[in-house]
């Protein structure tokens, strides 16, 4: 199988001041609003969508989008909006909305029925995420009580998979949900499901639920590779453990930064001011807001995961240096020789098939990004995907989206006018006067 | 003083555990989202004159069993359900919650108003208005607690601090367990916003009740307190000087003594 590479956007508001640290508590949550323009955002959301479809055209296998509310450096509290507009403006690479945070939506029906649609307008290109969702975003924000919100991410997910897999209406009994008509109209194109990808930050439960249903897990940090390594081998060594699925690359995904440009120095040049902008500013979340108790399972406690709840976890990035942040992993930067050996260490040593590549950070202007993007599109790409060569096919619709050949194709010069096309009124001959004159 | 403890099991299959100090006319306590104090002097000085029972809350001791309390009306039969395995007879006992355990008895009495004697409420959770909204306590930091819950920080902090140290793996996670049980569960009443519309039901209540509060205090501010006395037909209140939310850890002797008089 080839390595999937998407191009993942988190739509980063660019407009933060040097001195939001120091006058804001927290980047999430209570936020405050006076930061946000709707007139900036205009352009913001607009550049970063044609950044995605810049994306498309270049040559990813994906490109990628998610949820967050309330939040600085995630303006997509509607990921599947975004999704929508690139459904009509791209054709060839997958749709990962990574994901919806089921638990959140009243009923989770609407996350059945808002997939399938993009599925059927994109041609079956829909990659499905289902986020247990971060507390800040789900407790916080959405108000959802900790204690019972895995509960309620388990029933939606039942739901949701019982209303795209059954032919027949059923009633749904839940503790949260009550249907007594369970009818999901459309439904998505790819059968049984399209492929889902479980974001996770290392529980055991998320893992055994990935491998229970053979869906992906995607552990998205910004830790990056070095920093992802425990978990990542905490994963497959889970795997190996329950010996009862096979340990195809495609079941685990990561998120990583890259920067690449003409050199290493070139790169630390353009870029280092960005990065920084997102470690010092958009990281800075108050710790209150990222454990409130009863959120994480007591068996994750003990299972000693507490390298993200330290208050150091968040001061590390305090006098954070582009040096530390290329020697820590955290970013993959330099010349397209050094991102490519990188990717490839980086790809074999967390056993990874999808790599979410964050290629616009923090405030990085437009034409470094699409800069950026379009060396590791050529200079990189080429030499990475085939890492895993042809163990396991690509064919395994588990882990990827195969589209229909025939689908139709909204994106290009041909499409527009095709949708703007006037028809000719002599169509309409022959249909006639009313018959009777208009009796009625 | 040192209490007896109980082990009990409701007739739901909750296990638990009940502290039991004194003699005299039965009274029970619900404690705050904090759970019971290694020291509880307002219980000790109840216990001259009562018997006092100091119920565990579910998720607050070591028997995991609380996963069966989802919501208000369970917190609220629980309550009756331990009152039940208590023994009692025919005894009504007074009801006395602080915070949380102030709500949940709130909410006991409102259903089963017959059930007890009186009913004093020490600055009790469970309205909520819109002009004194309540600090979040779930977002709040442990350094951040003792401003919120007491008249004085000072003493707040050298009372909540119990000495650990959490640079230590162990002892951090005994404190991540212990409080995503603690507040774990008190969440599912509490969080986000705490009101599941007691105030509904407080109509029930013919009861007499004493609304004891804090004068100073800034988690549930004594507004709270007068409009727990407009709802309940037959109460009074009464502010306790330089006492914050903790009153009962902070003006233990006021306290003790505004509540025998009341009770009498």
């Amino acid at each position: 199988m080839s390595v999937k590479f998407v191009w993942f956007n988190l739509m980063p508001w660019p407009y933060l001041g040097d001195d939001f640290r120091k006058n804001n508590r927290s980047v999430w949550v209570d936020i405050p609003s006076q930061l946000f323009d709707p007139v900036k955002a205009n352009k913001v959301y607009n550049e970063y969508m044609d950044q995605l479809e810049f994306a498309d055209d270049i040559g990813f296998d994906g490109i990628g989008v998610n949820e967050h509310h309330q939040n600085g450096y995630g303006i997509m509290p509607s990921p599947n909006i975004i999704a929508a507009g690139l459904a009509r403006r791209t054709s060839k690479s997958a749709l990962c909305v990574i994901g919806n945070s089921i638990a959140l939506y009243n009923p989770p029906i609407r996350v059945a029925e808002e997939f399938a649609m993009l599925d059927c307008i994109s041609g079956g290109r829909l990659v499905a995420g289902f986020p247990v969702g971060t507390p800040m975003d789900t407790n916080f924000c959405y108000g959802q009580i900790p204690a019972l919100t895995r509960e309620k991410y388990a029933e939606a997910h039942e739901l949701i998979m019982r209303a795209w897999h059954e032919d027949e209406i059923f009633a749904f009994d839940g503790k949260f949900n009550q249907l007594r008509y369970v009818n999901c109209w459309p439904k998505p194109i790819q059968k049984p499901n399209p492929p889902i990808y479980i974001p996770g930050g290392g529980s055991i439960e998320t893992w055994d639920f990935c491998l229970d249903n053979d869906y992906n897990y995607s552990y998205l940090s910004f830790n990056g590779y070095k920093g992802g390594q425990a978990l990542m081998d905490g994963y497959w060594e889970r795997v190996a453990q329950r010996g009862d699925r096979d340990e195809s690359p495609g079941r685990a995904a990561f998120a990583q930064i890259f920067c690449v440009a003409d050199s290493d120095a070139e790169a630390e040049r353009l870029y280092s001011e960005h990065l920084l902008y997102f470690f010092n500013r958009c990281l800075h979340v108050y710790p209150g807001f990222s454990d409130p108790p009863g959120y994480r399972t007591l068996d994750t406690i003990k299972a000693g995961k507490l390298n993200q709840l330290r208050k150091e976890a968040l001061e590390i990035f305090r006098n954070v240096t582009w040096k530390d942040l290329v020697e820590g992993g955290f970013v993959i930067a330099g010349s397209p020789d050094t991102v490519r050996e990188r990717t490839e260490h980086m790809v074999k040593s967390l056993r990874v098939g999808t790599v979410f590549c964050l290629l616009h950070m923090g405030n990085m202007p437009d034409w470094k990004t699409r800069y950026s993007t379009q060396l590791f599109a050529e200079k990189v790409l080429p030499h990475v995907q085939d890492v895993w060569g042809d163990e396991y096919p690509d064919s395994d619709t588990r882990w990827w989206p195969r589209p229909l050949e025939d689908r139709v194709r909204p994106d290009g010069p041909e499409a527009l006018s095709h949708a703007r096309r006037r028809v000719d009124p002599t169509l309409a001959n022959g249909f006639g006067p009313a018959a009777g004159g208009g009796a009625a | 003083m040192s209490a007896e403890v109980r082990a009990i099991s409701t007739r739901r299959g909750v296990d638990g555990k009940v502290h039991v100090r004194g003699s005299g006319h039965p009274l029970v306590w619900f404690h705050g989202a904090g759970g019971l104090f290694p020291t509880e002097p307002l219980l000790d000085g109840l216990s001259a004159d009562y018997q006092v029972f100091a119920c565990e809350w579910p998720g607050f001791g070591e028997e995991p069993t609380e996963g069966s309390l989802e919501d208000m009306l369970d917190f609220a039969l629980h309550g009756w359900d331990v009152i039940e395995a208590l023994g009692l007879g025919d005894a009504r006992p007074h009801l006395v919650g602080h915070s949380m355990g102030g709500m949940i008895a709130a909410e006991m009495a409102a259903i089963n108003p017959r059930g007890l004697s009186k009913l004093v409420l020490v600055s009790a959770a469970g309205l909520w208005l819109d002009e004194h909204p309540v600090p979040d306590i779930f977002a709040m930091l442990p350094f951040e607690l003792a401003d919120v819950l007491f008249a004085n920080s000072a003493r707040g902090e050298s009372f909540l601090s119990g000495g650990a140290d959490f640079s230590d793996d162990e002892a951090l996670k005994t404190l991540l367990i212990t409080n995503a049980r603690r507040l774990g569960t008190a969440g599912k009443i509490l969080f986000p916003v705490p009101n599941r519309r007691l105030s509904k039901r407080l109509y029930r209540l013919s009861n007499a009740t004493l609304v004891l509060w804090g004068a100073q205090d800034k988690l549930l501010a004594p507004a709270y307190a007068d409009r727990f006395a407009s709802l309940i037909e037959n109460a009074a209140v009464q502010l306790i000087p330089d006492a914050g939310h903790m009153l009962p850890y902070e003006q233990p002797v006021a306290a003790t003594a505004a509540i025998k008089a009341f009770l009498g």
